[in-house]
């Protein structure tokens, strides 16, 4: 292939010339339409170095589209020139399906004329209350599959706190056997103090038990609890039974 | 005019938006549909014999009313209502092709028209004209596209009907078994 002449494109902004042909068949049915060629017999060795020589020109060698366009019609060309034996019924013609898609395209362009007009010919007549752009226009449906559903799944879960966690257990004061204890030692002796009801380090269960205990015996007046100064130790005497009783 | 008359005509003024015809008929629950076409008929000729500036169109399925062209120029220039946004060619494009292929998916139409489309499906999305019809088969289920009812309303039609047919475009698509003969001669 002979390489195209490259032109200048310095003094081409690159985005204008983007929006003078709307994609890389525009171009193509430029050309061809610009030279009055006969769609159905494209010569495409000639229409394929212009279609390259006018995206550099047009400084659109940037864009994917009009290489991708660029290679098909290279192919083509390539194609036509391999050699084939005569009378192969089997040959396609290598340009057919460019042919179709130009006359796709065409028609979608002819389509898209139509709407043009009619909108614009519709557009000239207000409607009451016409808003240019909702500001607030309902949301479309959301269209979910099961894995976006499940992404947002995940997503609320992560954002969720960290749960507090509570141990609930059997409640395990023994208020009753502490009672029976403290008895038993006031059986015993007449006088003791706290520390030595409740025993030596002791539970928080047994210590609130016992607690709990004493203070119901003193309710029932089978003890009386004292203390002589403040954080003092407490010193709990039994009653006499009369006055228990 | 009839009180029915009056009554459609003043739904029709304060809707923002084309009122289908059962729509309409939610304003007298004892009026039939030939009522209704009866007094919308009446409601018409009273604009168009009457002088008016406004007059009554069927677009989108829907009844409204609307200014006359004649005046469109002399209420855009004075800023008082402005025109429709154009759509540009890569968006017209894409717009034919959603209205005759539809459900299409972004691929199709990529294919003909040769360039990556997904702006152009968004900013037609975001203007209400085209939305996301449903699912294709295939691999990952592409979203389909067609078009809404706001379709219909930009360009002042009432459905599918009123587009150009295929058949009647100036290029015609050949069947691809003629092409080859074409091309060969």
């Amino acid at each position: 292939m002979t390489a195209p002449p490259i032109r200048g494109t310095d003094d081409v902004p690159f985005v204008v010339r983007l929006e003078a042909f709307s994609g890389p068949l525009d171009l193509l049915l430029h050309l061809i339409r610009e030279q009055e060629i006969d769609v159905t017999d494209i010569p495409i060795a000639r229409v394929a170095d212009q279609f390259l020589s006018a995206i550099h020109e047009l400084g659109l060698d940037q864009a994917a589209d009009y290489l991708d366009m660029a290679a098909q019609l290279l192919r083509i060309k390539i194609q036509l020139l391999l050699p084939r034996p005569f009378d192969d019924e089997d040959w396609e013609d290598p340009r057919a399906e460019l042919v179709r898609r130009l006359l796709e395209y065409e028609q979608i362009r002819e389509l898209a004329v139509w709407i043009a007009d009619q909108a614009s010919e519709h557009g000239d007549r207000f409607a009451r209350g016409w808003i240019p752009d909702l500001p607030d226009q309902p949301d479309r449906p959301v269209t979910l599959d099961l894995g976006d559903l499940l992404l947002a799944v995940e997503r609320v879960i992560e954002a969720m706190p960290e749960p507090v966690l509570h141990r609930v257990v059997p409640r395990p004061l023994d208020v009753e056997g502490a009672t029976r204890r403290i008895r038993a030692m006031f059986a015993e002796r007449a006088e003791w103090t706290l520390g030595e009801l409740v025993g030596r380090e002791p539970s928080i269960a047994d210590l609130l038990s016992s607690l709990l205990a004493v203070l119901e015996l003193a309710r029932m007046g089978f003890i009386r609890a004292r203390q002589l100064q403040p954080f003092g130790s407490v010193v709990i005497r039994r009653e006499p039974a009369d006055a228990a009783a | 005019m009839n009180q029915l008359t009056q009554l459609l005509e003043a739904a029709l003024f304060a809707a923002a938006h084309p009122l289908p015809i059962g729509e309409l008929a939610k304003l007298s629950p004892e009026a039939t549909r030939e009522d209704l076409r009866e007094s919308l008929d009446e409601l018409q000729t009273h604009y168009t014999d009457g002088g008016h500036a406004v007059e009554l169109v069927h677009v989108a399925d829907g009844y409204q009313i609307v200014t006359r062209s004649h005046f469109a120029d002399a209420v855009a220039d004075a800023q008082i209502v402005r025109r429709p946004r154009k759509l540009s060619q890569a968006a017209l494009e894409t717009l034919a092709i959603v209205a005759y292929r539809q459900p299409v998916s972004r691929a199709e139409i990529e294919e003909i028209r040769g360039v990556s489309v997904e702006g152009v499906l968004r900013s037609l999305q975001d203007r209400g004209i085209i939305e996301a019809a449903g699912r294709g088969e295939g691999l990952g289920r592409p979203l389909l596209y067609g078009t809404t009812p706001q379709f219909f309303e930009l360009l002042g039609v009432r459905s599918r009907d009123e587009l150009p047919r295929l058949e009647d475009l100036s290029v015609a698509l050949r069947p691809p078994s003629e092409q080859g003969e074409m091309a060969g001669s």
